[in-house]
């Protein structure tokens, strides 16, 4: 019999270019201490550890979870060490919930983190061979699909990266601060990879961000309003084969389906009030919002070109400012958890949106072949 | 507390030796060997949970290729830890804890023959205090060695009793093939070779390569993969004659310089065992990821095991060390013995990091509880 998990305390760092203010060891613990904090709890309150990034080849060190064992307080206790690519983070967090509904582990420290600034992640992406094409490179064909088969129109592109900018000017986290953000600045922006343009894609960062999970019997004493874990999923498939769909991989609609399964949603839309997604080139938010049952296919712009996903949209989208305004790539899928988790329990400050019950997370990897959902609720499940 | 009544119920393990296959190509038998062996067809599995290490194969994302071993299609729940594939068994033991599923499959895949592991695993130490420093993992098992001399806990004789024992264990390993190294990239003196008879004196009388430590006392850099499926209770019992239960597993870990801890103990491996059931008694083999001579004395004083334990009957790292695969090797040898009947209580051993930082027990039983029901 499993046991119920809830989030009792979340932390992230300020996500920059450069934290050269802060050690990689600075830069985890910075977050693992404000989820501490937050959860009122000390160091030695955690049974064990789960820490993600993307490729160790983005820092130059091999399995840098063994040097950062004292920075995370991990001494005497359980360490793992989860790598899923882009949806790292969101793996990280459902590991960490895994131990909890295990029964092993009372209390458990997730955390994903990446220091991009120490290396070249460009040259990491691309297999770590010079002049790659880079993230964008790979999945532009893929949205150029995208709006050739729904007819998108191109300022939908522009109106994600606007909204999700917007957004990160109310979050004190965030890294990219684009105060003077207009369409027609990122209509002008250079063209990268078409469609994408320079200002529809994700920076490149420094962040850590961590939650503290707990068992019913932890919640019940928890300092914060637990915030309750009402279904994880991940999903894996091959990232090239003669009638794969991209576009709409299957593994991340039955990852989808898995997780609504487990929380008995089934009418996403209705049901969910907010959702944290990956988005780190801005057509993919239309996409997402597809494969998750949010929009019928085909439709996603449309909920884009109506402002429902705005913050102040009947289905806001990255309230946060999303992977477009931080990615610390190993830490971006964390950060879509730790932004639910605020959001259902109401801390999300200056970009919480109202009435928030049932809030969703999501993250993917790879050749978008990853994928790791996550549905948070107030109620206990 | 978790259930116990999670069992090992296929497995299977490549070649030990270097090759130019790669790391999928590697897994792809293992994995087909150890489904059949549990009589699971592919996508019949729950969860899938594998362990690699970009690192070896010198690339980002190496784990996204070896999906193709287990034809992840349609798509599967899978993990992928950046760990020895015993932790990935750790994963899998623990996402079945949640009683939605009763099958799962675990790999462990690593290549160490299409890089340097010299200048590899020089890179793990601590970005500003260890590795600028340029300390190979073999010159840390030589300070670890010299370490263990010096408190009186073994002498160069020991080390070299042990060394002969896991060449004569060996000879009878069918697994175990032609290794790269053991010094790769750091070749000093001759590579006497890993299996084999070698007499004690013959051994002490071979040239050092890190003082005090000669190339038989330190394990070799091979290449190998392997895959273990679990399945829970019933299922475990209907799929297999003899399941192999996993009775307890824990790991711990310890503080990253090597002079922050005692290494002539390992102070983790013992509290992983306690956390993991055993609190002494009879063992009947431990397989110990040992990767030098003296780490072998460590552990067996760490674990406390009865003297007639038998260690390492495989050869144990030292005939071979597939890196990454090393740890789901030790726990496939225990458990081959429970299902061979050959034995009836085992311990498997799996370490990460340098000179024991991370050590993980798994405790594993072959006899039915009492009354049928665990």
């Amino acid at each position: 019999m499993a046991e119920r998990c809830a989030v009792i305390g979340v932390g992230q760092t300020r996500h920059k270019r450069a934290r050269d203010d802060v050690s990689i060891p600075g830069l985890v613990r910075e977050a693992a201490a404000r989820a501490l904090e937050d959860a009122e709890l000390t160091w030695t309150d955690i049974d064990a550890v789960v820490v993600g990034k993307a490729p160790d080849a983005f820092e130059g060190i091999v399995q840098p979870e063994y040097f950062l064992a004292d920075a995370l307080g991990a001494n005497g206790k359980p360490l793992l060490r989860v790598h899923t690519a882009g949806s790292v983070g969101a793996s990280t967090f459902i590991a960490g919930s895994h131990l909890i509904r295990s029964g092993a582990f009372s209390r458990v420290l997730a955390i994903a983190w990446e220091k991009q600034s120490e290396g070249n992640a460009q040259w990491g992406l691309s297999g770590a061979r010079s002049r790659g094409t880079g993230a964008g490179g790979y999945f532009a064909p893929w949205l150029k699909t995208y709006i050739a088969e729904t007819g998108a129109p191109e300022h939908i592109g522009w109106l994600v990266a606007v909204k999700d900018r917007l957004n990160a000017l109310k979050n004190p986290y965030a890294h990219l601060r684009l105060a003077d953000i207009t369409v027609e600045k990122v209509a002008a922006s250079p063209m990268l990879w078409e469609p994408v343009r320079f200002l529809e894609s994700c920076p490149s960062s420094d962040g850590a961000a961590a939650a503290i999970l707990t068992n019913e019997a932890g919640a019940r004493r928890a300092a914060q309003r637990p915030v309750w874990v009402a279904a994880t999923s991940t999903r894996s498939e091959l990232g090239s084969f003669p009638g794969r769909d991209p576009v709409r991989p299957q593994a991340a609609i039955d990852c989808a389906r898995d997780a609504y399964r487990q929380a008995g949603i089934t009418e996403p839309r209705r049901e969910i009030d907010v959702a944290e997604l990956y988005v780190p080139f801005s057509w993919l938010e239309p996409i997402w919002l597809e494969v998750h049952g949010i929009a019928a296919q085909g439709d996603g712009w449309r909920l884009v070109a109506d402002g429902v996903t705005e913050l102040t949209g009947a289905f806001p989208v990255n309230p946060s400012g999303g992977v477009l305004s931080s990615n610390p790539i190993g830490a971006s899928g964390m950060i879509r958890c730790v932004e639910a988790v605020l959001q259902v329990r109401g801390g999300a400050g200056e970009h919480q949106v109202d009435g928030v019950r049932t809030a969703l997370a999501q993250a993917y990897g790879g050749s978008a072949q990853y994928f790791a959902t996550a549905v948070f609720r107030a109620a206990m499940p | 507390m978790p259930a116990s009544d999670i069992a090992i119920v296929g497995y299977a393990q490549s070649p030990i030796a270097a090759t130019s296959a790669s790391e999928v190509q590697l897994l792809l038998p293992v994995v087909r060997d150890a489904l059949a062996m549990a009589g699971l067809g592919y996508g019949e599995v729950g969860f899938t949970c594998s362990g690699s290490c970009d690192y070896l194969t010198g690339g980002p994302f190496a784990f996204l290729f070896n999906l193709e071993a287990v034809r992840a299609w349609p798509p599967i729940e899978e993990s992928h830890l950046e760990m020895d594939g015993a932790w990935a068994l750790y994963e899998a033991w623990i996402r079945l804890q949640g009683g939605d599923i009763d099958t799962a499959l675990v790999m462990g895949s690593g290549k160490s023959s299409s890089s340097r592991p010299a200048d590899v695993w020089t890179l793990q130490g601590d970005p500003y205090y260890l590795a600028p420093l340029g300390v190979d993992p073999l010159s840390l098992a030589g300070l670890q060695a010299r370490a263990l001399i010096d408190a009186g806990k073994a002498t160069e004789r020991d080390f070299a009793e042990v060394a002969v024992r896991s060449r004569r264990n060996a000879a009878s390993n069918p697994h175990i093939g032609a290794h790269v190294g053991p010094h790769v990239g750091a070749h000093v003196g001759p590579h006497l070779g890993a299996a084999g008879e070698l007499s004690v004196a013959a051994a002490l009388g071979s040239e050092y390569v890190r003082a005090p430590l000669r190339a038989h006392d330190l394990a070799p850099f091979s290449d190998g993969a392997a895959a273990v499926v679990l399945a829970r209770g019933d299922r475990a019992r209907s799929l297999c004659e003899r399941p192999v239960w996993i009775r307890g597993i824990d790991h711990r870990i310890e503080p990253h310089l090597p002079g922050f801890r005692d290494i002539t103990s390992s102070a983790s491996t013992s509290l992983a065992a306690r956390q993991a059931g055993y609190h002494g008694g009879p063992v009947d083999v431990a397989e110990l990821c040992a990767v030098s001579s003296p780490q072998e004395l460590i552990l067996r004083a760490a674990l406390g095991l009865p003297a007639d334990t038998l260690v390492n009957p495989s050869g144990g790292p030292l005939a071979g060390n597939p890196v990454i695969a090393t740890g789901l090797i030790r726990i496939i040898e225990a458990a081959s013995r429970i299902m061979n009947g050959s034995a009836d209580r085992a311990l498997a051993h799996a370490a990460g990091g340098q000179l024991l930082q991370q050590n993980l027990v798994c405790l594993l039983e072959g006899e039915l509880w009492p009354n049928g029901v665990p």
